[in-house]
């Protein structure tokens, strides 16, 4: 396997706190990792960091072994559904990226990308007549318009209920299936990373520090009530030291 | 539902013509009752009106009070949307020009009436520079607040897809300050709209604020003077509603909120 994204021996420090310790992380080509941690621990940093939107105080971020000097569009944020621009319209946000391609190009791609995320029918809405979760789905599609190697998810599912949270977990696994991006998800939510990741990674509370990597080796779709996604469950929220009773 | 829909823009319509009535009313009434020489009846302003809009001196001034509003507030737009870019985008620039541009802005634009009359002597330059000095800082400091609350995250978006600093600007700034932008433009026309009046009193002979002054100086015609309020008054109206339009359309067309 082929490492996309390394991050070797990061360290963060942001006036006299330190937000990041000796961070060492490798994620294969085509993977999908979770991270989760504490909140304000630390993971929006280290995504930042990789996005080339934040640079480290000492180690090093490399994607394809090169490394990250500022954004790139062959790696694209989705942020919750707050980035998608009001004033341009669901066909409008999903070609932004797309500014210096051919006319053709752009029509092509706004097609292929409205269909994958199931916005058909909703092309020149505007946002404010979309929901949270429809919302997020524009702006999946505008990062996979741009056809970047690499997503960053950071949080993208907070801001939706949960019933529309699972809905777009599963959206969003058929999507990585059909796309084979490399995927770094950051969320608080344990369960929700079981539910995505190949590979969960742990982080502690600040300075974040790499707890543990956790295989998630249940094949897709994933039963939530299987004995082996309760055994991973457990072992995670055992290991960043909460009891698991409410 | 169609009743009451209809019944709303019936009493619209209405409520404010009953308040008008009440006020002309109640205008008369006083007139009569103190027997004052000097406050015209409605019924002598009514008159005064028409007989300027038969008149082609009326139709001049309007004329040469909409150049003169226009010149200067639009003078303002071009210098002060990006002066107020510029401000908001850069912080190091607002540091050092911020202060002074909060220290002009409470100045009435009127106090710099007699530097104008000396710089421009008695032509349209005079009030036009005044309108400017009116419409100039809050243009200025609406554009400055909008760009500098410009979603972090948008900016992010925008640096991600590789967008060069002039498409930022025109592709993201630019659609995400336009609703604040419009509501500071509102504004400054209004405070413009007054500016030209008391400028028109003093540096210029022509245009409505002459009208007035004229009409006390040349024989105390009140009815001529309370004519003249009444009319920049109802164009005030008419300029800020199109205004107001422009707004909305502006806030729908963006999709802000």
């Amino acid at each position: 396997m082929k490492a996309k994204v390394r991050f070797s021996d990061i360290n963060v420090r942001i006036g006299t706190i330190d937000i990041l310790e000796s961070v060492n992380l490798s994620v294969n080509e085509g993977e999908f990792v979770c991270i989760v941690g504490p909140s304000g621990c630390g993971k929006t940093t280290l995504l930042n960091i990789a996005g080339g939107f934040l640079q480290q105080t000492s180690g090093e971020a490399t994607i394809d072994g090169v490394p990250v000097d500022g954004p790139d569009r062959r790696r694209v944020f989705v942020f919750q559904e707050r980035g998608v621009f009001p004033w341009l319209t669901v066909e409008g946000n999903i070609s932004f990226g797309l500014f210096d391609r051919s006319e053709e190009e752009r029509r092509k791609r706004i097609d292929y990308y409205v269909q994958l995320v199931g916005l058909r029918g909703f092309e020149n809405a505007y946002p404010r007549e979309l929901s949270g979760g429809m919302k997020q789905r524009v702006e999946v599609a505008r990062a996979l318009a741009v056809n970047p190697d690499v997503l960053f998810l950071d949080e993208p599912f907070g801001a939706l209920d949960s019933i529309t949270r699972l809905q777009m977990r599963g959206e969003l696994l058929r999507i990585w299936q059909t796309e084979r991006k490399t995927v770094l998800f950051v969320t608080h939510d344990i369960e929700e990373s079981i539910q995505l990741a190949d590979r969960v990674v742990v982080l502690s509370a600040r300075p974040a520090r790499i707890l543990t990597e956790v295989a998630i080796d249940i094949p897709h779709p994933r039963d939530l009530s299987s004995r082996r996604y309760l055994e991973l469950r457990d072992k995670i929220f055992s290991e960043i030291g909460l009891a698991h009773r409410v | 539902m169609r009743a009451s829909a209809f019944e709303s823009r019936w009493l619209r319509i209405m409520l404010p013509l009953v308040t008008a009535a009440v006020a002309c009313g109640f205008w008369a009434f006083a007139v009569k009752y103190t027997g004052t020489k000097i406050f015209p009846s409605p019924a002598a302003v009514m008159r005064a009106v028409v007989k300027l809009g038969e008149g082609k001196l009326l139709w001049h001034y309007i004329f040469d009070s909409l150049t003169r509003v226009f010149a200067g507030y639009l003078l303002g737009i071009v210098v002060g949307v990006p002066l107020g870019f510029f401000l908001g985008w850069s912080q190091s620039a607002a540091s050092a020009i911020n202060p002074l541009i909060q220290m002009l802005r409470p100045i009435s634009p009127l106090a710099w009436m007699p530097l104008a009359v000396i710089w421009f002597g008695v032509s349209n330059a005079a009030p036009i520079f005044l309108i400017f000095m009116a419409a100039i800082f809050p243009i200025a400091v609406a554009a400055m607040n909008g760009v500098r609350n410009v979603p972090v995250i948008y900016l992010q978006v925008g640096r991600n897809f590789g967008l060069s600093p002039f498409r930022l600007m025109t592709r993201i700034v630019a659609p995400a300050v336009l609703p604040r932008l419009v509501i500071g433009l509102r504004i400054a026309f209004g405070i413009s709209w007054v500016v030209l009046v008391a400028s028109e009193m003093i540096a210029v002979d022509s245009g409505l604020g002459y009208l007035i002054i004229d009409a006390r100086n040349a024989g105390k015609r009140y009815d001529l003077v309370v004519a003249g309020m009444l009319i920049i008054g109802i164009l005030g109206l008419i300029l800020d509603t199109g205004i107001r339009r422009v707004e909305q359309f502006v806030g729908k067309s963006m999709n802000h909120g």
